[in-house]
């Protein structure tokens, strides 16, 4: 009963048959005991769940809320708050649309609106291109490996190599690759090519694509071992009886695999989508989002303007409408797409 | 007890704790001073600057027993964009810390976070003479500097001798005759870091220099108002400059100290002949040699230094130069032995030892017998004999605007921006803060 009760689910009806069960013990009156069953749950809740809680409150919420604060302020991070001007939603519309002072919103347009929508569709081509782009290389690469040869652990490991090395490392690295003198650039005239006209990663055309090659490189091998890890739960019963009924390669993977391992595509797509509106480090790293935002993000952006710049009133507006974005994104997500795939254990109890 | 007190203390000795060790032999209450700086080690864990802080600290504790130094070392930009900020929003505040001047530490004596040490070190201002002046506002003392010099163009002679250069150019017109020698030589005329930004927007600072006058600049300081052509004349100067090709390929991409390909690289290995920078570019290139004195003596033969050129016309003066330095701050909260321990840090000895055991330029006018290296001697000079030294711009005027004015500035270096931009992007900056 003990075991059964600290487990913390349905306290009450496990209590329920105990109690009608006992012959040792003094009956209790029910009311009674339902109430003591009820203390100690929320006891046991308190206990288990407090200290995450805590953290969590103090750790994302009181920092959310602040960074709301702070967005509806102008205010430039070194003066007492209690000093700075309240401007309401100046702020937003300032990234948004350049503000609604006329005097001033045509340099606010250039100056502050059209980096925060290069930076956003930064965001967002990233999230098309990792569907577009990594998806299909993951599946390819999963589907191949998805068989026993020699060297396939250390094939795996090489593969997810790029994914467990940190962002800094992994930035520093490709920083020296695609160095002005790097080995890229002698690659590139080794075959009578040369590099981008502004260099690799500050070229205005080409630094976004560069930097999307690296991310790819750093990222695929996730999407990789999760296909890996869902390919293993696929019964090779279907793939025999499949196989037996004369499906071909390419059909057992088309119409058995893939549609099997939908929900970690799915999932992965999740990751990827959230991943890319917080991408921060690697860009970060490689030259804080590129001198003219080549390859800026919305997290590159506000911490650029925040910290860099001192706007931290406006910083924080960005970082609110970061998380509101998320938010949304991930909620309307999990409403239509990742749907079905929480529905089903429910439906199949 | 007291003997040995008197003995530790006059003896000046090193050792910290020692001084710890005597506090029951002075009369006065026990203090502690924190003391924040960004004398880190550096890639070959040598910190010459980091070690003198502490031997500077030791002195001092050792001749005032009753004070205890706690020292951290901070990276430069944690320090001044991160670490000093939230540190005085927190209220608790270093007592000591470092302080680039300008515009970001009008801001700081605005919110009231910082020591008015105009009173209590009025004579080590005016011992300090001139050089004071970025670290005050309205005529208010706020911080003082222990280090200050002037920028200009870093070369090598041998390169030039290769290119048929006889003289070093004094003038833009002599530079762009220069620029192209080199060329037709087949050698890199000017190395830019412009991927660090700030490198690249310096050329544009003094092209600023040269074309607003005196006043239009030290007033832009505080009233953030641009509406003189000169802004715009700097920017047109730099894109007719950056149209004779003057720097290195692919500059956008290169960065300024760190590996071979940096700027700084380049001139240290003769792959360009010229970079601009401050005064503390002789200690990077030395960076790049084996570290023996041979090779940094080899180096020394073939490194020299010139002004930057005059520009035509314009209403600044000819001889006005960009200049920079740091210097420390009391916190407002401070117990009065932190300006009595900064007096100390700018007094003449100090400042001598600064010189001698860094390689810095020190304020102290009665230091500068202690700077022996022609080179720095000659920045020296130039510093002291220039019409007046502006600060760095981005520094005048504080990160948001100074920010804003570098991104423009690096957008025409990308071809992403012209001259226009970089004043609108000024202006745009000015009105939110």
């Amino acid at each position: 009963m003990t075991a059964l009760e600290a487990s913390g689910r349905s306290a009450a009806p496990a209590v329920d048959a105990e109690a009608s069960a006992a012959g040792s013990r003094p009956v209790t009156p029910a009311s009674e005991h339902t109430r003591r069953a009820t203390a100690r749950k929320w006891a046991e809740i308190a206990l288990f769940v407090g200290p995450a809680m805590v953290l969590f409150l103090t750790f994302v919420v009181y920092p959310v809320v602040s960074a709301a604060r702070f967005s509806l302020y102008k205010w430039n991070g070194v003066s007492q708050f209690s000093d700075a001007e309240f401007i309401g939603l100046e702020n937003y519309a300032r990234a948004l649309f350049g503000g609604t002072d006329p005097a001033t919103q045509q340099a606010f347009t250039t100056a502050y609106s059209q980096p925060f929508w290069e930076a956003l569709s930064h965001n967002f081509a990233i999230i098309f291109l990792s569907m577009a782009v990594q998806l299909p290389i993951a599946l390819a690469v999963a589907l191949t490996l998805n068989r026993r040869f020699r060297g396939r652990a250390f094939t795996r490991v090489v593969i997810f190599a790029p994914y467990v090395l940190s962002e800094v490392i992994a930035g520093t690295m490709w920083l020296i690759i695609f160095d002005p003198n790097g080995i890229a650039t002698q690659l590139m005239r080794g075959i009578g090519l040369d590099m981008p006209n502004g260099g690799w990663f500050e070229d205005p055309t080409w630094g976004f694509w560069t930097v999307f090659f690296i991310i790819t490189w750093k990222y695929v091998g996730l999407a990789i071992i999760l296909f890996l890890a869902g390919l293993s739960g696929v019964s090779e019963d279907l793939q025999e009886a499949a196989a037996i009924d004369g499906a071909s390669w390419w059909q057992i993977q088309w119409r058995i695999n893939i549609p099997l391992i939908g929900p970690t595509i799915r999932i992965w797509a999740f990751l990827s989508i959230i991943g890319s509106i917080q991408l921060f480090d690697m860009v970060w790293v490689l030259n804080r989002g590129g001198t003219a935002g080549q390859y800026s993000t919305i997290a590159s952006y506000m911490m650029e303007i925040g910290f860099f710049r001192s706007d931290w009133g406006y910083g924080s507006a960005i970082a609110v409408i970061m998380f509101f974005l998320s938010f949304v994104i991930a909620l309307a997500y999990m409403a239509t797409i990742l749907r079905r795939d929480n529905a089903h254990p429910r439906k199949a109890r | 007890m007291a003997l040995l007190a008197a003995c530790s203390s006059t003896e000046a000795g090193e050792d910290g704790s020692s001084a710890d060790a005597t506090d029951g032999g002075s009369g006065d209450a026990p203090v502690t001073l924190t003391w924040w700086h960004n004398g880190v080690a550096g890639d070959t864990g040598e910190n010459s600057l980091g070690d003198y802080w502490d031997t500077v600290a030791a002195d001092y504790m050792a001749d005032h027993p009753n004070v205890t130094i706690e020292i951290e070392q901070i990276q430069n930009e944690d320090l001044q964009r991160t670490r000093i900020p939230t540190a005085l929003q927190s209220g608790d505040a270093p007592d000591l810390f470092q302080q680039w001047g300008g515009g970001e530490m009008a801001a700081q004596a605005e919110a009231g976070y910082l020591m008015d040490l105009s009173d209590v070190l009025a004579d080590d201002i005016g011992r300090l003479g001139g050089g004071v002046a970025p670290w005050q506002v309205d005529g208010v003392t706020y911080g003082l500097p222990f280090q200050f010099a002037v920028e200009g163009i870093w070369y090598r002679p041998s390169l030039f001798e290769e290119a048929g250069i006889t003289a070093e150019p004094t003038t833009m017109a002599e530079l762009d005759d220069a620029v192209q020698k080199l060329k037709d030589a087949g050698i890199v005329p000017i190395a830019v870091g412009a991927s660090d930004g700030w490198p690249a927007a310096h050329w544009w600072y003094n092209f600023a220099l040269r074309s607003c006058s005196q006043d239009v600049v030290a007033s832009a300081g505080t009233s953030l108002d641009f509406s003189d052509p000169c802004w715009l004349d700097a920017g047109t100067q730099l894109e007719d400059f950056l149209g004779t090709e003057p720097f290195q390929p692919q500059f956008t991409s290169t960065v300024a100290q760190t590996g071979a390909t940096s700027s700084a690289g380049m001139v240290a290995n003769g792959n360009a002949a010229m970079e601009l920078m401050g005064q503390w570019n002789y200690f990077v290139y030395e960076g790049f040699t084996d570290g023996s004195d041979e090779a940094i003596a080899a180096l020394h033969d073939d490194l020299d230094w010139f002004p930057m050129p005059a520009t035509d016309g314009g209403a600044g003066d000819p001889s006005a130069a960009m200049g920079g330095g740091d210097g420390f701050s009391c916190y407002v909260d401070a117990p009065a032995e932190c300006a009595d321990f900064l007096a100390y840090i700018v007094s003449d000895d100090v400042q001598r030892g600064y010189a001698e055991a860094v390689g810095g330029l020190p304020v102290a006018p009665a230091a500068s017998d202690a700077v022996t290296d022609p080179v720095l001697q000659e920045i020296a000079q130039t510093t002291s004999s220039a019409a007046y030294v502006q600060l760095w711009m981005d520094t005048l005027l504080g990160p948001n605007v100074g920010g804003a004015m570098n991104d423009g500035i690096v957008n025409i270096f990308n071809g992403t921006g012209d001259a226009q931009g970089v004043v609108d992007m000024m202006v745009a900056a000015a009105a939110t803060s």
